[in-house]
């Protein structure tokens, strides 16, 4: 029989950690389960010389191809855009590219700017203690004063501009276009026990030099300390109800498969916008015969990506290829509404600095540029160690049709209905992403690249999963309030990136971690009547 | 080694001939090709989850071929290797990438390339800083975000 709990976090991601760490100096009771398990950077790709190779493996970034047991099957044949995510101590910051971009202020007036979507019930300014204390917890270089960017202080300065750098700066300035050097959770010097990045290069999956922030070398060391219970392997099935409509706690299945009841005053979920529309589907009662706190009808729905168009191209010149983080600049020329364009909202573009050899030769083997052959050596030295990305992220619109249901069919290791993604690229969506591809082929030029080549959207780049539990203050229009509390069920709080109202042109854990930073802050000062 | 047994003799003799169709041998650059036998034992030893696509790209490749394409000559297997390429789909993908994550991992090529022979780990890159005037015209223009009510 497991002890009560006060509070019980379900996650240990991004938001989760934030959230664990801000709570513990209440000294209530907080345990935190996860499906996954803490991770050996002395294991980590990079660590190995077959590197390249385990990233179409078992580091995957897609779950289905990756199949490690911490992981959950999602079916998402119905979607042009897959779902990335990892499982473990620190999610899916294990395996991102660490780039580091706020929501503008902006973001958060969608409907008021551009009569589109609806206005989120916070503003920007709500947030900016929350983003600074997120970027001193995770440790961000960059450099501070971006005219196109909201005011940022990184701790450390930003990353080298390299063989790249210089090479997409010069083209982006011959055409008179913003770009900066972009805030990353890079360290570029030693942070907080964090040694700085030594440019391994193959950051994504993973950083053996722990260099890249990842909440499992960042907050979770600190909330381990100040209290905060996390147990690894647990699987939660399904949060419980009590007769009054309140959450009682949750069901899991045990690190040896075995079931066991968490009984809490308090449940947050920190799942992320796929796996908790899941969890709150299947928690079924009589009470929410549609699923937890679903009586909106939301839960699930207006899935947002940010559908990637990316270009690319090789030069002359030699790039940093996988000699350096992978992003290290960022333009914001496009981010803001220009209805001439043909489409509402924007993007942020996020330039890459290449690619190392395996990776090179397969994608342009795939693409075609690569020949069979004897000529395959002399094109591979021309390619190899060249490449230059231009990558947009644009701002996807909510859209109810867009959704994570339960699969009828499909269940994880442990018999838990699997999600399912229905997803369509909008008609804006679409010109937004031929608008950047034309861009980018100009920025492209500007460059003197060649070979240019075209992956829009990026088929395995449903790295951003919003929306599908948005915040709000009409119950019959979200999930949770503006504090990230569920309206239905006065004990239940959701911190991840669900709670997104609009997705913004930027990738977005730095916000996701400000908001979970955000909703613990509120607990704290509600504390006394935290369920009314 | 129970992988190396998952493909049948004839398909090895497939893989080793498409390998070395793939990439050949080059003096001009000092490369085996990726017929090569310690390519070839490494691609056989690392197969892995990726052996039942492999296994289904050769077997796609003998059907097109009527029978083994390490028996047919030259024009025919170039014949068959281009339709393979059209039709192969999803297996042929696998197969190509198995070939070529094994190939540029090879001491040899990495030679040739350049590229030193070791992990990232522990020992990185050195990064240039590069020459930051480049910002300059960017601090120059200035410009402001889009202010929101």
């Amino acid at each position: 029989m497991n002890q009560p709990v006060d509070v019980l976090i379900i996650g240990a991601g991004a938001s989760g950690a934030a959230v664990a760490w801000s709570l513990a100096d209440t000294k209530m009771h907080i345990l935190c389960l996860d499906q996954g398990g803490w991770m050996k950077q002395s294991e980590y790709p990079s660590t190995g010389r077959d590197w390249e190779a385990k990233f179409y493996g078992e580091w995957a970034t897609s779950p289905n191809i990756r199949g490690r047991p911490e992981d959950y099957p999602i079916n998402d044949d119905n979607s042009p855009i897959k779902v990335v995510n990892f499982n473990a101590v620190g999610g899916s910051t294990i395996m991102y590219t660490a780039h580091w971009p706020r929501l503008h202020p902006s973001d958060f007036r969608v409907k008021t700017l551009d009569g589109v979507a609806d206005d989120w019930p916070i503003d920007y300014d709500t947030l900016v203690p929350f983003f600074e204390e997120n970027d001193r917890m995770m440790g961000v270089s960059g450099l501070s004063g971006d005219p196109l960017s909201p005011l940022t202080h990184p701790p450390m300065p930003p990353q080298p501009l390299g063989l790249s750098g210089p090479l997409i700066g010069k083209a982006m300035n011959k055409l008179g276009w913003h770009w900066w050097p972009s805030d990353t959770t890079v360290a570029t010097t030693d942070y907080e026990g964090r040694a700085r990045c030594i440019n391994l290069g193959h950051c994504t999956p993973a950083c053996a030099q722990g260099a890249k922030a990842s909440t499992d070398i960042t907050y979770w060391p600190q909330a381990i300390r100040a209290g905060v219970e996390l147990k690894t392997h647990c699987r939660v099935r399904e949060i419980t109800v009590n007769e009054d409509g309140m959450a009682s706690g949750a069901i899991y299945y045990d690190q040896d498969g075995k079931e066991q009841f968490q009984a809490a005053e308090v449940v947050i979920i920190a799942c992320n916008g796929v796996g908790t529309p899941r969890l709150l589907l299947n928690s079924v009662s009589g009470k929410f015969p549609n699923g937890l706190a679903n009586s909106s009808g939301l839960v699930g729905k207006n899935l947002m990506f940010h559908p990637y168009a990316q270009i690319y191209g090789f030069v002359k010149e030699p790039t940093d290829s996988n000699r350096a983080p992978p992003t290290c600049l960022w333009s914001k020329e496009f981010y803001d509404t220009d209805l001439s364009r043909g489409f509402v909202r924007g993007y942020g573009v996020q330039f890459g600095r290449g690619a190392g050899p395996v990776f090179e030769a397969v994608a342009s083997e795939q693409k075609g540029i690569l020949p069979w052959g004897k000529d395959h050596h002399r094109v591979f030295r021309k390619l190899n160690g060249h490449r230059m990305h231009f990558s947009a992220i644009c701002e996807d619109l909510p859209e109810e049709h867009n959704r994570v249901t339960l699969d009828p069919v499909l269940k994880d290791g442990h018999g838990i209905p699997a999600p399912k993604i229905d997803y369509t690229l909008s008609e804006n969506s679409q010109k937004m992403m031929d608008y950047a591809l034309a861009r980018g082929r100009e920025f492209l030029e500007a460059a003197g690249a060649t070979d240019i080549c075209v992956n829009s959207p990026i088929p395995w780049g449903g790295w951003h999963l919003l929306g599908t539990a948005r915040m709000g203050t009409d119950p019959e229009r979200s999930v949770v309030n503006e504090w990230g509390r569920s309206h239905d069920v006065k004990n239940l709080f959701i911190v991840d990136g669900s709670v997104f109202v609009t997705s913004g042109g930027v990738n977005p854990t730095s916000t996701i971690q400000a908001i979970a930073l955000y909703v613990a802050d509120q607990m704290k000062s509600r504390l006394a009547n935290l369920f009314d | 080694m129970i992988v190396e047994k998952s493909l049948t003799a004839a398909q090895r003799d497939d893989l080793r001939v498409i390998s070395g169709m793939m990439i050949p041998q080059s003096d001009e650059y000092k490369v085996p090709g990726a017929d090569d036998a310690a390519i070839q034992g490494d691609i056989l030893a690392t197969l892995g989850r990726d052996t039942k696509m492999v296994a289904a790209a050769l077997d796609h490749v003998a059907k097109l071929a009527g029978k083994s394409l390490a028996s047919l000559d030259e024009a025919k297997r170039e014949a068959v290797v281009t339709e393979f390429r059209a039709s192969g789909g999803a297996p042929a993908a696998t197969l190509a990438r198995v070939i070529l994550q094994c190939y540029y991992r090879d001491d040899r090529v990495l030679r040739s390339l350049g590229i030193e022979l070791r992990a990232p780990f522990p020992k990185g890159h050195v990064l240039p800083d590069g020459d930051w005037s480049i910002l300059d015209p960017v601090k120059a223009r200035g410009g402001s975000m889009r202010r929101a009510p």
